[in-house]
């Protein structure tokens, strides 16, 4: 029955990401956790297991839960990303769960580019694949910033210590490759439910926590960049009534720093600078707004903003480039080239942008750089120099991730055919 | 709830557009062929509706948690020129970047409580001492049993054999066509009982109440494929 737990109203939350395929045990390890933090409705689980006795399945199907579309039912796959949510008395979730196979590369970079945590599963007979090398390396490319790699089927190897030793170390090794900030390697058995929510009896000798544990409590808040401010413009507020006449506030959402009246600021991209008359949050003043607060600012002077301006602070303020070097995944069938012209959005920023260069193209599975190529198909991931129309105000994707990245869209259809991270 | 949205109206100090079923059959636009729900005739009705005002977005109050066709919506969801949802060619949303370019004639529905949940919403309103209808709050109503919900009684209701009607104290969850919308009983009177009460409900709100999305396991994907919110 589902707990009252989530009755709290301002709950810590944490977004998550799995990669996966069915054989991983993927869907049986996020039915688990629905299962045994009690989200799981009665008439959901019945549909389940109507279904799954319909398709003449033994047992009943978790995966069915996830995959909300006719034709991912059809095909047993994952396709598309599918959102779960569920609470514990400690924390709200959101589970982003994508499908791990390559051709579907792009699915995983739209889950993990909001994850504060990945999950990587692997089976512990087999050891690491090709599917969990590109599943870490996708994470630390979206700059995940914690990581966990959950050692699945601990029973089918009798619990064996020295197995999950050896996955361990070389998981380990492999990631010193990779920009992984936090790293958790768990033993578990999503089937028999060992060290899943409650401590494994099984596995006497691992002494780290369960994965609900885990996830209930690593620290994300400090994951933010809470030093340099950025607060790009959304939209500008000027009410045509009597009441606020001379009212003029910028809404938009914190993207990095804190905010306080007070505090003198610099607008880009006209360069002038001003001081903070007041932070209104719908119809109440507070002293200070961060990141993700959505909020307006008032300024002391009245200068010309409008959507796309960036506001921060004059001894802290991000490059405004034209000529963006990034990694970049392609997400459509024709393939990307030089000199291509696209739409580009970044913040609240749109302009266009003409593909210069392609510098080489990622294999994500061997982090092999292919400096050969011209192009980019779909689901590639690759370095990309880019010229815009207007000046970007970008920090590095690695300092902050949301005046770090940018999305390409294709002009003719309005299709969002790339996404980008700036280095 | 036409006396509730009057009233937000008034407040807000808003145009209201109204786009009804029963003008819609009057007029041609959709067919009522006495077999078709009210909820279906709903489509062409809005459709027709954005159609005739140029709208290029409608916002939804469609969550993620409701269903699982929906659970694989976007906060920008793009629809054709002919109001069509294709889940499989949908378009990539990452970070918080949405994409809103369409082309004429084309428009999109934006869904912002994508990633609530029933609970979030109901802290939500209590918060913020938001208005609501007074039909989501316990009251005294005359309803009958039918394929496991309990569905108002009155000129739109045929009874079959066998089914009675009694008056109970219900509430409702979801607020839909009343041909096929179950209320629940009851006793939650405030915004904070009903919390209590969801905290520990068995049954997801569509689930307890939507004989809408009972035809087959992928109703609610084929009526959104179509153009339905």
């Amino acid at each position: 029955m589902p707990v009252a737990a989530s009755s709290r109203p301002s709950m810590d939350l944490l977004r998550f990401a799995t990669a996966g395929s069915v054989d991983d045990g993927k869907s049986t390890l996020i039915g688990r956790l629905l299962l045994d933090s009690k989200s799981i409705f009665a008439d959901q689980l019945e549909a389940v297991e109507r279904t799954s006795i319909s398709k003449g399945y033994d047992y009943t199907d978790l995966a069915l839960l996830t995959d909300g579309l006719r034709s991912e039912r059809e095909q047993g796959i994952t396709i598309d990303v599918a959102y779960r949510y569920f609470a514990t008395p400690n924390r709200k979730f959101i589970i982003a769960d994508t499908p791990g196979h390559v051709q579907y590369t792009r699915n995983m970079v739209t889950g993990a580019s909001t994850a504060d945590l990945g999950l990587v599963l692997v089976d512990a007979r087999h050891g690491l694949t090709e599917q969990s090398h590109r599943h870490a390396v996708i994470l630390s490319l979206l700059r995940v910033p914690h990581l966990v790699l959950a050692v699945n089927k601990m029973d089918l190897v009798d619990y064996s210590q020295d197995v999950f030793n050896r996955i361990q170390q070389e998981f380990t090794s492999f990631a010193t490759k990779l920009r992984v900030p936090d790293l958790t390697v768990i033993p578990i058995s999503a089937l028999n439910g060992d060290n899943v929510v409650n401590r494994s009896e099984h596995m006497g000798w691992y002494e780290g926590p369960s994965l609900m544990h885990h996830i209930e409590h690593v620290h994300v808040a400090s994951d933010r960049d809470l030093v340099d401010a950025r607060f790009p413009v959304q939209y500008v507020i000027r009410p045509k009534s009597d009441e606020f006449h001379d009212y003029r506030g910028y809404a938009g959402r914190i993207a990095g720093g804190v905010l306080k009246p007070g505090d003198e600021v610099l607008v880009l991209p006209s360069g002038f600078t001003s001081t903070i008359a007041g932070i209104d949050l719908f119809d109440t003043e507070i002293d200070e707004a961060f990141p993700p607060m959505s909020v307006t600012v008032r300024l002391a002077d009245d200068l010309d903003v409008s959507r796309g301006d960036m506001i921060c602070r004059p001894q802290n303020a991000p490059e405004p480039l034209q000529d963006i070097d990034a990694m970049v995944c392609w997400m459509v069938n024709a393939p990307l080239r030089p000199r291509q012209k696209l739409a580009i959005k970044h913040t609240t920023r749109t302009g266009r942008a003409m593909v210069k260069d392609i510098q080489y193209r990622l294999d994500v599975n061997t982090l092999h750089r292919d400096l050969e190529t011209n192009e980019l198909g779909l689901n590639e991931i690759g370095r990309v120099h880019l010229r815009t129309t207007v000046p970007l105000f970008c920090d590095p994707y690695e300092k902050n991730r949301t005046t770090g990245s940018f999305v390409l869209v294709d002009e003719a259809t309005g299709v969002t055919v790339g996404a980008g991270m700036i280095n | 709830m036409l006396s509730c949205r009057d009233s937000w109206v008034n407040r807000l100090g808003v145009r209201l557009v109204v786009a009804s079923v029963d003008q819609a059959i009057t007029d041609g636009i959709v067919v009522d062929d006495g077999k078709t729900s009210r909820n279906r005739l709903q489509t062409g009705t809005l459709l027709h509706a954005i159609e005739e005002e140029g709208f290029t977005a409608a916002f939804g109050g469609g969550r993620r948690d409701e269903e699982k066709a929906r659970a694989k919506e976007r906060v920008y969801s793009h629809r054709d020129e002919f109001g069509q949802w294709d889940p499989k060619n949908q378009r990539p949303e990452l970070w918080n970047l949405y994409n809103g370019r369409i082309r004429e004639g084309e428009h999109m529905r934006v869904f912002p409580l994508s990633n609530w949940t029933e609970l979030d919403v109901w802290h939500y309103i209590g918060r913020e001492r938001i208005l609501i209808p007074e039909i989501y709050f316990s009251h005294q109503r005359k309803v009958f049993l039918r394929d496991g919900m309990l569905l108002s009684a009155g000129e739109h209701a045929q009874l079959r054999p066998g089914e009675t009607v009694t008056e109970r104290t219900v509430r409702f969850r979801t607020v839909g066509d009343i041909t096929l919308t179950g209320c629940v009983e009851s006793e939650a009177s405030t915004v904070a009982t009903i919390i209590d009460e969801i905290s520990v409900a068995r049954l997801t709100e569509r689930g307890a109440t939507r004989g809408d999305d009972r035809f087959s396991e992928a109703a609610m994907e084929d009526r959104k494929r179509e153009g339905y919110f």
